[in-house]
Protein backbone atom coordinates (compact mmCIF):
# COMPACT_ATOMS: atom_id res chain seq x y z
CA UNK A 1 0.00 0.00 0.00
CA UNK A 2 1.30 3.40 -1.28
CA UNK A 3 0.79 6.51 1.26
CA UNK A 4 -1.96 8.98 0.82
CA UNK A 5 0.34 11.98 2.01
CA UNK A 6 4.08 12.06 2.88
CA UNK A 7 5.09 14.51 5.57
CA UNK A 8 8.54 15.20 4.96
CA UNK A 9 11.05 17.50 7.57
CA UNK A 10 8.24 20.38 7.58
CA UNK A 11 9.02 23.33 9.07
CA UNK A 12 7.44 26.68 10.26
CA UNK A 13 8.57 29.78 12.28
CA UNK A 14 7.05 32.58 13.37
CA UNK A 15 10.04 35.42 14.02
CA UNK A 16 12.56 32.40 14.35
CA UNK A 17 10.42 30.82 16.61
CA UNK A 18 9.35 27.46 15.65
CA UNK A 19 6.14 26.40 15.27
CA UNK A 20 6.84 23.41 13.53
CA UNK A 21 10.00 21.48 13.90
CA UNK A 22 11.16 19.21 11.26
CA UNK A 23 7.85 17.07 11.22
CA UNK A 24 7.50 14.03 9.24
CA UNK A 25 4.56 11.22 8.97
CA UNK A 26 2.94 9.43 6.96
CA UNK A 27 -0.71 8.93 6.13
CA UNK A 28 -2.19 5.78 4.77
CA UNK A 29 -5.92 5.17 3.00
CA UNK A 30 -8.50 5.23 5.62
CA UNK A 31 -6.42 6.43 8.10
CA UNK A 32 -7.61 8.94 10.73
CA UNK A 33 -4.11 10.66 12.46
CA UNK A 34 -5.35 12.47 15.20
CA UNK A 35 -2.88 15.51 16.50
CA UNK A 36 -2.95 16.48 19.92
CA UNK A 37 -1.09 18.93 22.36
CA UNK A 38 -2.20 22.27 24.04
CA UNK A 39 -2.69 25.59 22.32
CA UNK A 40 0.18 26.68 21.20
CA UNK A 41 1.78 23.44 20.11
CA UNK A 42 1.59 24.00 16.37
CA UNK A 43 -1.01 21.92 15.81
CA UNK A 44 -3.28 23.80 14.24
CA UNK A 45 0.01 25.71 12.21
CA UNK A 46 0.94 21.83 10.81
CA UNK A 47 -2.65 21.25 9.79
CA UNK A 48 -3.03 25.16 8.17
CA UNK A 49 0.71 24.04 6.56
CA UNK A 50 -0.56 21.12 5.66
CA UNK A 51 -3.44 22.46 3.49
CA UNK A 52 -1.35 25.33 2.14
CA UNK A 53 -3.05 28.13 4.03
CA UNK A 54 0.18 29.38 4.85
CA UNK A 55 3.39 29.37 3.50
CA UNK A 56 6.17 26.98 5.01
CA UNK A 57 10.31 27.52 5.24
CA UNK A 58 11.20 24.25 4.61
CA UNK A 59 10.19 20.59 4.19
CA UNK A 60 8.18 18.23 1.96
CA UNK A 61 3.83 17.50 1.42
CA UNK A 62 3.67 15.26 -1.11
CA UNK A 63 0.29 13.93 -2.49
CA UNK A 64 -0.91 11.03 -4.38
CA UNK A 65 -3.83 11.99 -6.02
CA UNK A 66 -6.92 9.85 -7.47
CA UNK A 67 -4.83 8.76 -10.44
CA UNK A 68 -1.90 7.58 -8.12
CA UNK A 69 0.23 10.32 -9.18
CA UNK A 70 2.91 11.65 -6.29
CA UNK A 71 2.21 15.24 -6.41
CA UNK A 72 4.87 17.97 -4.66
CA UNK A 73 2.41 20.29 -3.25
CA UNK A 74 5.38 23.17 -2.51
CA UNK A 75 5.56 23.30 -5.88
CA UNK A 76 2.16 22.99 -7.74
CA UNK A 77 0.82 25.85 -9.40
CA UNK A 78 -1.58 27.69 -7.51
CA UNK A 79 -4.29 27.23 -9.86
CA UNK A 80 -3.97 23.83 -9.78
CA UNK A 81 -3.59 23.33 -6.25
CA UNK A 82 -6.92 25.32 -4.99
CA UNK A 83 -8.67 22.74 -8.01
CA UNK A 84 -7.46 19.73 -5.70
CA UNK A 85 -8.31 21.78 -2.58
CA UNK A 86 -11.85 21.79 -3.96
CA UNK A 87 -12.15 17.90 -5.39
CA UNK A 88 -9.62 15.73 -3.73
CA UNK A 89 -9.03 17.95 0.10
CA UNK A 90 -11.55 18.74 1.90
CA UNK A 91 -10.84 21.43 5.43
CA UNK A 92 -13.55 21.25 8.10
CA UNK A 93 -13.03 24.93 10.40
CA UNK A 94 -13.19 24.69 14.01
CA UNK A 95 -15.86 27.21 13.91
CA UNK A 96 -18.20 26.71 11.17
CA UNK A 97 -18.56 30.07 9.84
CA UNK A 98 -14.95 30.18 8.68
CA UNK A 99 -16.27 26.99 6.74
CA UNK A 100 -19.53 27.96 5.16
CA UNK A 101 -21.11 30.94 3.65
CA UNK A 102 -23.51 32.32 6.03
CA UNK A 103 -25.57 34.37 3.57
CA UNK A 104 -26.78 31.76 1.38
CA UNK A 105 -29.11 28.94 2.31
CA UNK A 106 -27.98 25.04 3.68
CA UNK A 107 -28.36 23.53 -0.17
CA UNK A 108 -26.53 26.26 -1.86
CA UNK A 109 -23.55 25.71 0.21
CA UNK A 110 -23.69 22.59 -0.61
CA UNK A 111 -24.41 23.73 -4.62
CA UNK A 112 -21.54 25.89 -4.59
CA UNK A 113 -19.23 23.12 -4.23
CA UNK A 114 -20.10 21.12 -7.34
CA UNK A 115 -20.50 24.27 -8.85
CA UNK A 116 -17.04 25.11 -8.54
CA UNK A 117 -16.16 21.72 -10.02
CA UNK A 118 -18.20 22.23 -13.07
CA UNK A 119 -21.57 20.91 -12.36
CA UNK A 120 -24.02 23.14 -14.05
CA UNK A 121 -27.38 20.83 -14.04
CA UNK A 122 -29.54 22.44 -11.55
CA UNK A 123 -31.59 19.01 -10.54
CA UNK A 124 -28.67 17.21 -9.94
CA UNK A 125 -26.95 19.99 -7.81
CA UNK A 126 -30.38 20.11 -6.15
CA UNK A 127 -30.90 16.05 -5.33
CA UNK A 128 -27.31 15.91 -4.25
CA UNK A 129 -27.84 18.49 -2.01
CA UNK A 130 -30.56 16.40 -0.81
CA UNK A 131 -28.63 13.28 -0.76
CA UNK A 132 -25.51 14.67 1.49
CA UNK A 133 -28.52 16.81 4.12
CA UNK A 134 -29.58 13.28 4.59
CA UNK A 135 -26.43 11.69 5.04
CA UNK A 136 -25.29 14.04 7.82
CA UNK A 137 -28.65 14.07 9.37
CA UNK A 138 -30.53 17.16 8.27
CA UNK A 139 -33.90 17.45 7.74
CA UNK A 140 -34.47 18.49 4.05
CA UNK A 141 -37.18 20.25 4.96
CA UNK A 142 -34.21 22.85 6.12
CA UNK A 143 -32.37 22.77 2.92
CA UNK A 144 -34.00 26.58 1.90
CA UNK A 145 -32.96 27.97 5.09
CA UNK A 146 -29.87 29.73 5.94
CA UNK A 147 -26.82 28.39 8.29
CA UNK A 148 -27.47 31.15 10.70
CA UNK A 149 -30.86 29.66 11.64
CA UNK A 150 -29.13 26.46 12.66
CA UNK A 151 -27.58 24.97 16.49
CA UNK A 152 -23.95 24.59 16.26
CA UNK A 153 -24.08 21.17 15.73
CA UNK A 154 -26.04 21.34 12.63
CA UNK A 155 -23.34 23.49 11.25
CA UNK A 156 -20.99 21.70 11.58
CA UNK A 157 -22.99 18.52 10.04
CA UNK A 158 -23.39 21.31 7.24
CA UNK A 159 -19.70 22.00 6.68
CA UNK A 160 -19.03 17.88 6.45
CA UNK A 161 -21.68 17.25 3.72
CA UNK A 162 -20.58 20.65 2.12
CA UNK A 163 -17.08 19.02 1.84
CA UNK A 164 -18.05 15.60 1.42
CA UNK A 165 -20.45 16.18 -1.59
CA UNK A 166 -17.08 16.81 -4.16
CA UNK A 167 -16.23 13.19 -2.58
CA UNK A 168 -12.69 13.91 -0.92
CA UNK A 169 -10.02 11.51 -0.48
CA UNK A 170 -8.47 13.95 2.50
CA UNK A 171 -10.15 15.19 5.44
CA UNK A 172 -8.26 18.15 7.23
CA UNK A 173 -10.18 18.38 10.59
CA UNK A 174 -9.61 21.40 13.22
CA UNK A 175 -10.83 20.83 16.49
CA UNK A 176 -14.53 19.94 14.50
CA UNK A 177 -16.21 19.23 17.87
CA UNK A 178 -14.51 21.89 19.79
CA UNK A 179 -18.18 24.17 20.70
CA UNK A 180 -20.40 21.41 20.78
CA UNK A 181 -21.96 20.53 24.02
CA UNK A 182 -21.59 16.69 25.06
CA UNK A 183 -24.52 14.64 23.52
CA UNK A 184 -23.84 16.55 20.03
CA UNK A 185 -20.44 15.64 19.88
CA UNK A 186 -21.23 11.91 19.94
CA UNK A 187 -24.00 12.58 17.28
CA UNK A 188 -21.00 13.78 14.91
CA UNK A 189 -18.43 11.36 16.08
CA UNK A 190 -20.88 8.84 15.56
CA UNK A 191 -21.45 10.54 12.13
CA UNK A 192 -17.46 11.07 11.03
CA UNK A 193 -16.58 7.69 12.08
CA UNK A 194 -19.21 5.57 9.71
CA UNK A 195 -18.23 8.33 6.98
CA UNK A 196 -14.55 7.19 7.29
CA UNK A 197 -15.39 3.38 6.80
CA UNK A 198 -18.17 3.81 4.19
CA UNK A 199 -16.86 6.36 1.79
CA UNK A 200 -12.85 4.92 2.82
CA UNK A 201 -11.51 8.69 3.77
CA UNK A 202 -8.40 9.48 5.24
CA UNK A 203 -8.65 12.22 8.02
CA UNK A 204 -6.44 14.57 9.51
CA UNK A 205 -7.72 15.32 13.12
CA UNK A 206 -6.29 18.40 15.57
CA UNK A 207 -8.19 18.20 19.02
CA UNK A 208 -7.11 18.91 22.41
CA UNK A 209 -9.44 16.19 23.55
CA UNK A 210 -8.30 13.24 24.32
CA UNK A 211 -11.98 11.43 23.96
CA UNK A 212 -12.36 12.09 20.48
CA UNK A 213 -8.79 10.71 19.51
CA UNK A 214 -9.62 7.62 21.75
CA UNK A 215 -13.05 6.73 19.45
CA UNK A 216 -12.28 8.10 15.93
CA UNK A 217 -8.04 7.91 15.70
CA UNK A 218 -6.30 5.01 14.23
CA UNK A 219 -2.98 6.44 14.94
CA UNK A 220 -1.74 9.72 17.29
CA UNK A 221 0.94 12.33 17.11
CA UNK A 222 1.13 14.00 20.11
CA UNK A 223 3.08 17.73 19.48
CA UNK A 224 4.83 20.35 22.29
CA UNK A 225 6.33 23.74 21.68
CA UNK A 226 6.38 22.68 17.53
CA UNK A 227 7.87 19.21 17.94
CA UNK A 228 6.02 15.62 17.61
CA UNK A 229 7.06 14.35 21.11
CA UNK A 230 5.34 10.80 20.59
CA UNK A 231 3.74 9.11 18.32
CA UNK A 232 2.24 5.60 17.77
CA UNK A 233 -1.32 4.23 17.96
CA UNK A 234 -3.83 5.52 19.36
CA UNK A 235 -4.08 2.85 22.48
CA UNK A 236 -0.61 2.47 22.42
CA UNK A 237 0.07 6.24 23.07
CA UNK A 238 -2.90 6.89 25.54
CA UNK A 239 -2.27 3.27 27.42
CA UNK A 240 1.13 3.25 27.63
CA UNK A 241 2.44 7.23 27.61
CA UNK A 242 6.21 7.33 27.11
CA UNK A 243 7.13 11.15 27.07
CA UNK A 244 6.62 13.09 30.07
CA UNK A 245 4.44 15.60 28.32
CA UNK A 246 2.01 12.65 27.37
CA UNK A 247 2.49 10.89 30.77
CA UNK A 248 1.08 14.65 32.15
CA UNK A 249 -1.75 14.76 29.45
CA UNK A 250 -3.33 11.18 29.99
CA UNK A 251 -2.94 11.45 33.62
CA UNK A 252 -4.84 15.06 33.80
CA UNK A 253 -7.99 13.33 32.05
CA UNK A 254 -10.86 11.55 34.06
CA UNK A 255 -11.59 8.90 31.39
CA UNK A 256 -8.69 8.56 29.05
CA UNK B 1 1.05 -19.34 15.39
CA UNK B 2 2.34 -16.93 17.92
CA UNK B 3 6.11 -16.94 19.16
CA UNK B 4 7.26 -14.08 21.87
CA UNK B 5 11.06 -14.23 22.58
CA UNK B 6 12.35 -12.90 25.49
CA UNK B 7 9.80 -9.93 26.35
CA UNK B 8 11.28 -6.66 27.71
CA UNK B 9 9.15 -4.46 29.29
CA UNK B 10 8.95 -1.44 32.49
CA UNK B 11 7.24 1.37 33.06
CA UNK B 12 8.91 4.93 33.77
CA UNK B 13 6.98 7.16 35.83
CA UNK B 14 8.28 10.57 34.61
CA UNK B 15 6.15 12.65 37.20
CA UNK B 16 7.13 10.29 40.04
CA UNK B 17 10.17 10.87 40.47
CA UNK B 18 11.64 8.98 37.21
CA UNK B 19 10.72 5.48 38.68
CA UNK B 20 10.98 3.02 36.51
CA UNK B 21 9.37 -0.10 36.93
CA UNK B 22 10.36 -3.21 35.77
CA UNK B 23 7.21 -5.62 34.61
CA UNK B 24 8.66 -7.79 32.30
CA UNK B 25 12.20 -9.47 32.10
CA UNK B 26 12.86 -12.24 29.34
CA UNK B 27 9.02 -14.04 29.31
CA UNK B 28 9.05 -15.89 26.35
CA UNK B 29 6.08 -17.82 24.95
CA UNK B 30 5.35 -19.90 21.85
CA UNK B 31 1.50 -21.06 21.26
CA UNK B 32 0.46 -23.69 18.92
CA UNK B 33 -2.47 -23.65 16.18
CA UNK B 34 -5.90 -25.02 18.75
CA UNK B 35 -3.64 -24.61 21.87
CA UNK B 36 -5.20 -22.39 24.90
CA UNK B 37 -2.24 -21.26 27.71
CA UNK B 38 -3.19 -19.27 30.68
CA UNK B 39 -1.20 -16.71 32.40
CA UNK B 40 -1.66 -17.57 35.85
CA UNK B 41 0.35 -15.64 38.77
CA UNK B 42 -0.85 -13.28 41.44
CA UNK B 43 -1.95 -9.61 40.54
CA UNK B 44 1.02 -7.23 39.56
CA UNK B 45 3.10 -9.82 38.13
CA UNK B 46 2.56 -9.30 34.65
CA UNK B 47 0.32 -11.23 33.15
CA UNK B 48 -1.72 -8.53 31.74
CA UNK B 49 1.08 -6.73 30.86
CA UNK B 50 2.20 -9.42 28.64
CA UNK B 51 -1.45 -9.88 27.21
CA UNK B 52 -1.13 -6.10 25.68
CA UNK B 53 2.41 -6.59 24.73
CA UNK B 54 0.93 -9.24 22.55
CA UNK B 55 -1.49 -6.83 21.30
CA UNK B 56 1.25 -4.42 20.73
CA UNK B 57 -0.69 -2.11 23.02
CA UNK B 58 2.15 -2.10 25.29
CA UNK B 59 5.34 -0.90 23.54
CA UNK B 60 7.34 -3.57 24.65
CA UNK B 61 11.57 -2.61 25.58
CA UNK B 62 13.44 -5.42 23.99
CA UNK B 63 12.24 -8.89 22.47
CA UNK B 64 10.21 -9.93 19.63
CA UNK B 65 6.64 -10.85 18.91
CA UNK B 66 6.27 -13.04 15.93
CA UNK B 67 2.90 -13.51 14.95
CA UNK B 68 1.71 -16.15 11.41
CA UNK B 69 0.03 -13.37 9.46
CA UNK B 70 -1.62 -14.68 6.62
CA UNK B 71 1.02 -16.63 5.81
CA UNK B 72 4.26 -14.22 6.58
CA UNK B 73 5.35 -14.70 9.86
CA UNK B 74 5.72 -10.87 11.31
CA UNK B 75 7.27 -9.05 14.06
CA UNK B 76 4.51 -7.00 15.30
CA UNK B 77 6.28 -4.34 17.62
CA UNK B 78 8.35 -3.74 14.64
CA UNK B 79 5.57 -3.35 11.78
CA UNK B 80 4.83 -0.18 10.52
CA UNK B 81 1.26 1.40 12.00
CA UNK B 82 -0.74 0.46 9.06
CA UNK B 83 0.86 -2.93 9.58
CA UNK B 84 0.22 -3.36 12.88
CA UNK B 85 -3.53 -2.03 12.35
CA UNK B 86 -3.64 -4.76 9.71
CA UNK B 87 -2.67 -7.35 11.69
CA UNK B 88 -5.05 -6.62 14.27
CA UNK B 89 -8.02 -6.28 11.75
CA UNK B 90 -7.13 -10.07 10.37
CA UNK B 91 -5.42 -12.24 12.48
CA UNK B 92 -5.14 -11.26 16.57
CA UNK B 93 -8.20 -10.45 17.95
CA UNK B 94 -8.60 -9.14 21.62
CA UNK B 95 -11.28 -9.47 24.41
CA UNK B 96 -10.53 -6.69 26.56
CA UNK B 97 -11.95 -6.14 29.69
CA UNK B 98 -13.37 -2.59 29.02
CA UNK B 99 -15.96 -1.04 26.19
CA UNK B 100 -15.41 2.21 25.31
CA UNK B 101 -18.49 3.24 22.63
CA UNK B 102 -19.33 6.56 21.15
CA UNK B 103 -22.53 7.23 23.75
CA UNK B 104 -24.79 6.60 20.95
CA UNK B 105 -24.31 3.96 18.88
CA UNK B 106 -26.03 0.53 19.43
CA UNK B 107 -24.46 -2.84 20.66
CA UNK B 108 -25.61 -4.53 17.41
CA UNK B 109 -23.32 -1.88 15.32
CA UNK B 110 -20.37 -1.71 18.40
CA UNK B 111 -20.18 -5.79 18.30
CA UNK B 112 -20.17 -5.32 13.93
CA UNK B 113 -17.82 -2.98 13.67
CA UNK B 114 -14.93 -5.61 13.41
CA UNK B 115 -16.67 -7.16 10.50
CA UNK B 116 -17.51 -4.10 8.59
CA UNK B 117 -13.98 -3.19 9.23
CA UNK B 118 -12.98 -6.31 7.00
CA UNK B 119 -15.46 -4.84 4.61
CA UNK B 120 -18.28 -7.02 5.25
CA UNK B 121 -21.57 -5.79 4.18
CA UNK B 122 -23.58 -4.52 7.10
CA UNK B 123 -26.41 -6.67 7.08
CA UNK B 124 -24.65 -9.93 6.73
CA UNK B 125 -22.48 -8.34 10.35
CA UNK B 126 -25.01 -8.16 11.32
CA UNK B 127 -26.72 -11.29 11.27
CA UNK B 128 -24.18 -12.97 12.51
CA UNK B 129 -23.70 -10.92 16.20
CA UNK B 130 -27.75 -11.63 15.96
CA UNK B 131 -26.88 -15.04 16.30
CA UNK B 132 -23.50 -14.72 18.84
CA UNK B 133 -26.03 -12.52 21.11
CA UNK B 134 -28.62 -14.98 20.72
CA UNK B 135 -25.97 -17.36 21.68
CA UNK B 136 -24.87 -15.49 24.89
CA UNK B 137 -27.99 -15.26 25.94
CA UNK B 138 -28.31 -10.87 25.37
CA UNK B 139 -31.55 -9.89 25.51
CA UNK B 140 -32.96 -8.97 22.27
CA UNK B 141 -34.32 -5.29 23.68
CA UNK B 142 -30.60 -4.22 24.33
CA UNK B 143 -29.52 -5.08 20.60
CA UNK B 144 -30.22 -1.48 19.99
CA UNK B 145 -29.23 0.33 22.93
CA UNK B 146 -25.74 1.89 22.95
CA UNK B 147 -23.92 -0.45 25.63
CA UNK B 148 -23.10 2.75 27.62
CA UNK B 149 -25.74 2.18 30.21
CA UNK B 150 -25.31 -2.02 30.21
CA UNK B 151 -24.30 -3.54 33.06
CA UNK B 152 -20.72 -5.04 33.60
CA UNK B 153 -21.76 -8.95 32.24
CA UNK B 154 -23.80 -7.05 29.03
CA UNK B 155 -21.21 -5.32 28.36
CA UNK B 156 -18.64 -8.51 28.39
CA UNK B 157 -20.67 -10.32 26.29
CA UNK B 158 -20.94 -7.56 23.77
CA UNK B 159 -16.95 -7.70 24.13
CA UNK B 160 -16.97 -11.46 23.28
CA UNK B 161 -19.65 -11.12 20.46
CA UNK B 162 -17.03 -8.48 18.48
CA UNK B 163 -13.74 -10.67 19.61
CA UNK B 164 -15.43 -14.06 18.03
CA UNK B 165 -17.28 -12.50 15.09
CA UNK B 166 -14.07 -12.42 13.58
CA UNK B 167 -12.21 -15.92 12.81
CA UNK B 168 -9.34 -14.44 14.34
CA UNK B 169 -6.19 -17.39 14.14
CA UNK B 170 -4.97 -16.03 17.39
CA UNK B 171 -7.39 -14.70 20.49
CA UNK B 172 -6.06 -12.71 23.32
CA UNK B 173 -8.56 -13.39 26.25
CA UNK B 174 -8.43 -10.91 29.01
CA UNK B 175 -10.52 -12.22 32.31
CA UNK B 176 -13.74 -13.14 29.37
CA UNK B 177 -16.10 -14.68 31.92
CA UNK B 178 -14.81 -12.54 35.01
CA UNK B 179 -18.54 -11.12 35.00
CA UNK B 180 -20.76 -13.71 34.12
CA UNK B 181 -22.97 -16.15 35.97
CA UNK B 182 -22.38 -19.37 35.86
CA UNK B 183 -25.16 -20.38 32.42
CA UNK B 184 -22.92 -17.53 30.32
CA UNK B 185 -19.75 -18.36 31.33
CA UNK B 186 -20.79 -22.01 29.95
CA UNK B 187 -21.33 -20.59 26.77
CA UNK B 188 -18.41 -19.03 26.47
CA UNK B 189 -16.42 -22.13 27.25
CA UNK B 190 -17.84 -23.73 24.48
CA UNK B 191 -16.97 -20.87 22.15
CA UNK B 192 -13.32 -20.89 23.04
CA UNK B 193 -13.49 -24.52 23.22
CA UNK B 194 -15.48 -24.25 19.11
CA UNK B 195 -12.52 -21.99 17.85
CA UNK B 196 -9.47 -24.13 19.36
CA UNK B 197 -11.12 -27.26 17.36
CA UNK B 198 -10.98 -25.12 14.76
CA UNK B 199 -7.06 -24.40 15.21
CA UNK B 200 -7.11 -20.90 16.94
CA UNK B 201 -4.33 -20.09 18.78
CA UNK B 202 -5.15 -18.85 22.27
CA UNK B 203 -3.84 -16.55 25.63
CA UNK B 204 -5.69 -16.13 28.38
CA UNK B 205 -6.27 -14.85 31.73
CA UNK B 206 -8.72 -16.48 33.40
CA UNK B 207 -9.41 -16.35 37.30
CA UNK B 208 -11.47 -18.80 37.40
CA UNK B 209 -10.22 -22.26 38.17
CA UNK B 210 -12.95 -24.42 36.58
CA UNK B 211 -12.77 -22.00 33.10
CA UNK B 212 -9.07 -22.56 33.27
CA UNK B 213 -9.02 -26.18 34.00
CA UNK B 214 -11.44 -26.82 31.14
CA UNK B 215 -10.16 -24.60 28.48
CA UNK B 216 -6.64 -24.46 29.01
CA UNK B 217 -3.86 -26.86 27.73
CA UNK B 218 -0.82 -25.91 30.10
CA UNK B 219 -0.01 -22.36 32.55
CA UNK B 220 2.63 -20.09 32.01
CA UNK B 221 3.11 -19.08 36.03
CA UNK B 222 4.01 -15.33 36.80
Amino acid sequence: MQPLLTIDNLSKTYNSIYACDRISFDLYPGQVLGIIGESGSGKSTLLNAIAGHIPVDAGEIVYCDRSGQPINLRTLPEVHHRKLMKTEWGFVQQNPRDGLRMTVTAGANIGERLLDVGERHYGNIRSEAIEWLSQVEIPHSRMDDLPSTFSGGMQQRLQLARILVTQPRLVLMDEPTGGLDVSVQAKLLDLMRSLVRTLHLSVILVTHDIGVVRLLAHRLMVMQNGQVVETGLTDQVLDDPHHPYTQQLVSATLMP
Amino acid sequence: MLRAEGLYKSFVLHHQGGACIPVLEGVSLTVQAGECVALQGPSGSGKSTLMRSLYANYRIDRGSIWVNHQGDWVDLPQLPPHQMLEVRQHTVGYVSQFLRVIPRVPALEVAAEPLMDLGIAPEIAYDKIRLLFTQLNLPERLWQLSPTTFSGGEKQRVNIARAFSVNYPILLLDEPTSALDAANRDVVMQLIEARKAQGCAMVGIFHDDEVRERVCDRVLQF
